[in-house]
């Protein structure tokens, strides 16, 4: 089976030391599955069962292939791999604009990133307060801020404050997504083993002492997985600057694409700048599968249950 | 408070178009993440594959990207749907993604047996899965499926800037006649509110009387 991590529904039930239920056997024994590995949803298949699995099989690859061929006679029958179309990514020119509209992707990635980690701290550490009335607003910003769509703040920062296009769509950014880290950092917290706190507090530790230097860095360490997934939604979510005029990358393949003298190359446009796009979120969510299975092999762990990278999380507007 | 008594057809008729865009992609996100879940655990190693790309592919697809690319893309294929088509369409595949990962995860709550049992009744896979597994799958996974189709929900307001009628378009007709800024601001919030707390409130009710908890 190819389920590596099997996701828990976010609210839902807990996932228990042992696996328990289908999850056993679909997730395979030692994560690899040997061939014909029994599932179970359907019996080892016998010598019939294999031959019809195999008619699937080819079906389905038969299916696809139609699939993409027709994509691609599309493509060919409209021109799409016309040399004009193409030349201009070899113009210096253009390269420069992608890049430039690239850099500005990740330099707004970068201070959201950094602001709303900062902003989720702070809401964290507000909602864990002791004092009611700090509690109370932080618990209220956070609902607000996750129950807004990002869209909507970031225009109501760009047409009611009237900032520029950078500022408007990191704002935006970093209030939502600092809002829905506070909630990981807070959950994290709160899933620190209570005998860490408890024995904390015995030393004689101050309550910021306790929260410094024992609970926040084993939070941080468990939910390490969950914040890099929400630094994807973060990263997908600054091509929401395209709909303020930000400059960034789909901008940059915008202004190509409807350029005349390029022959409007819109679809090789879309092409190369999906597969950067793509690329960039892959290898950050693939970078936060690969912490959280190496967080789940380690002993410092054992007073948190490490979350895995939750499916549900990575969309965005999702509670964690 | 007069922008919104000044203006009530226009927030009605993109509040309308936001609903609408809303249960529409949530219809078909719902179909196809279920249909990928199940790709997902199918014994035939292709379809394993299909479901597999589907999702990493989406979820990892700004949504924006994907609207630019079938809004202004599809057209050039000589495809012409209504905009709202187009992006009933964006919105349902990008969430059926995660649909897809919320279902497959509540078929891993499934305790063993109940796989088991519908084989040793001689069940095809088809059927453990349609009439054993799924239906109980989804009384898990109410609570996760219900905040994804919030995110749904609050997603469709890019759509607005791709030309479709919805409740955050609102504001540029809005500040054109005049009116300000912060107040139709406000009043759009409230929509958004409004939408969300009734899924919120549905799912709720769908799980107190469905819910399981393993």
């Amino acid at each position: 089976m190819t389920t590596r991590s099997p996701a828990t529904p976010p609210s839902g039930p807990k996932p228990s030391g042992k696996p328990s239920g289908l999850a056993t056997l679909l997730r395979g024994r030692g994560g690899q599955p040997a061939p014909g590995a029994a599932s179970a949803l359907y019996d080892i298949p016998g010598p019939r069962a294999r031959a019809r699995h195999l008619v699937y099989g080819l079906l389905t690859t038969a299916a696809l292939a139609v699939l993409l061929a027709g994509v691609f006679y599309l493509l060919t029958d409209t021109g799409q791999f016309a040399h004009v179309k193409w030349r201009p990514f070899a113009y210096e020119g253009v390269q420069e604009l992608l890049l430039g509209g690239l850099g500005n992707t990740l330099k707004a990635f970068a201070m959201a990133a950094v602001l709303a980690l900062a902003l989720g701290a702070v809401l964290a550490a507000g909602r864990l307060s002791d004092h009611r009335p700090v509690r109370w607003v932080s618990t209220l910003l956070v609902e607000f801020f996750r129950a807004m769509p990002v869209l909507v703040m970031i225009f109501f920062v760009f047409v009611a404050l009237r900032v520029q296009a950078l500022p408007a769509l990191v704002t935006g950014l970093t209030l939502y997504n600092g809002s829905v880290l506070a909630e990981v950092f807070r959950s994290g917290v709160q899933s620190v083993d209570r005998g860490q706190r408890e024995a904390a507090y015995a030393l004689g530790m101050r309550k910021t002492q306790v929260m410094v230097h024992v609970l926040v860095p084993q939070a941080v360490r468990a939910m390490m997985p969950t914040i890099i997934s929400q630094l994807v939604v973060a990263l997908k979510d600054t091509s929401l600057g395209f709909l303020i005029t930000y400059e960034e990358f789909l901008h940059a393949g915008r202004l190509i694409a409807i350029n005349m003298d390029y022959t409007m190359p819109f679809i090789p446009v879309v092409i190369v700048v999906s597969a950067i796009y793509i690329g960039l979120c892959m290898l950050l969510s693939w970078f936060a599968n690969w912490v959280a299975r190496r967080e789940r092999g380690n002993l410092k762990n054992e007073a948190v249950a490490v979350a895995p990278a939750q499916a549900g999380s990575t969309m965005p507007g999702a509670r964690p | 408070m007069d922008v919104l008594t000044n203006n009530f057809s226009l927030y009605g008729e993109g509040f309308l178009g936001t609903v609408r865009l809303t249960v529409y992609s949530s219809l078909l996100a719902l179909a196809l993440g279920v249909v990928m879940a199940g790709f997902r655990v199918a014994p035939v190693a292709a379809l394993r594959a299909v479901g597999t790309t589907w999702v990493t592919v989406l979820r990892n697809t700004p949504l924006t990207l994907l609207f630019f690319a079938m809004l202004l893309g599809l057209p050039r294929f000589g495809v012409a749907l209504p905009f709202e088509l187009f992006a009933v369409l964006a919105l349902g595949c990008y969430t059926s993604a995660f649909i897809c990962e919320a279902v497959r995860s509540g078929i891993n709550t499934v305790p063993l047996g109940q796989g088991e049992a519908a084989r040793s009744l001689g069940m095809t896979f088809g059927q453990t899965l349609g009439t054993i597994v799924l239906p109980q799958a989804f009384r898990t996974v109410i609570a996760p499926i219900g905040s994804t189709l919030i995110a749904l929900a609050k997603n469709s307001a890019i759509a607005g800037s791709f030309s479709v009628v919805e409740l955050l378009s609102t504001y540029k007709t809005l500040s054109e006649n005049g009116y300000s800024v912060v107040w139709s601001f406000v009043w759009i919030a409230l929509g958004y509110l409004i939408l969300t707390l009734a899924i919120s409130g549905l799912f709720h009710l769908m799980e107190r009387r469905w819910g399981v908890a393993r």
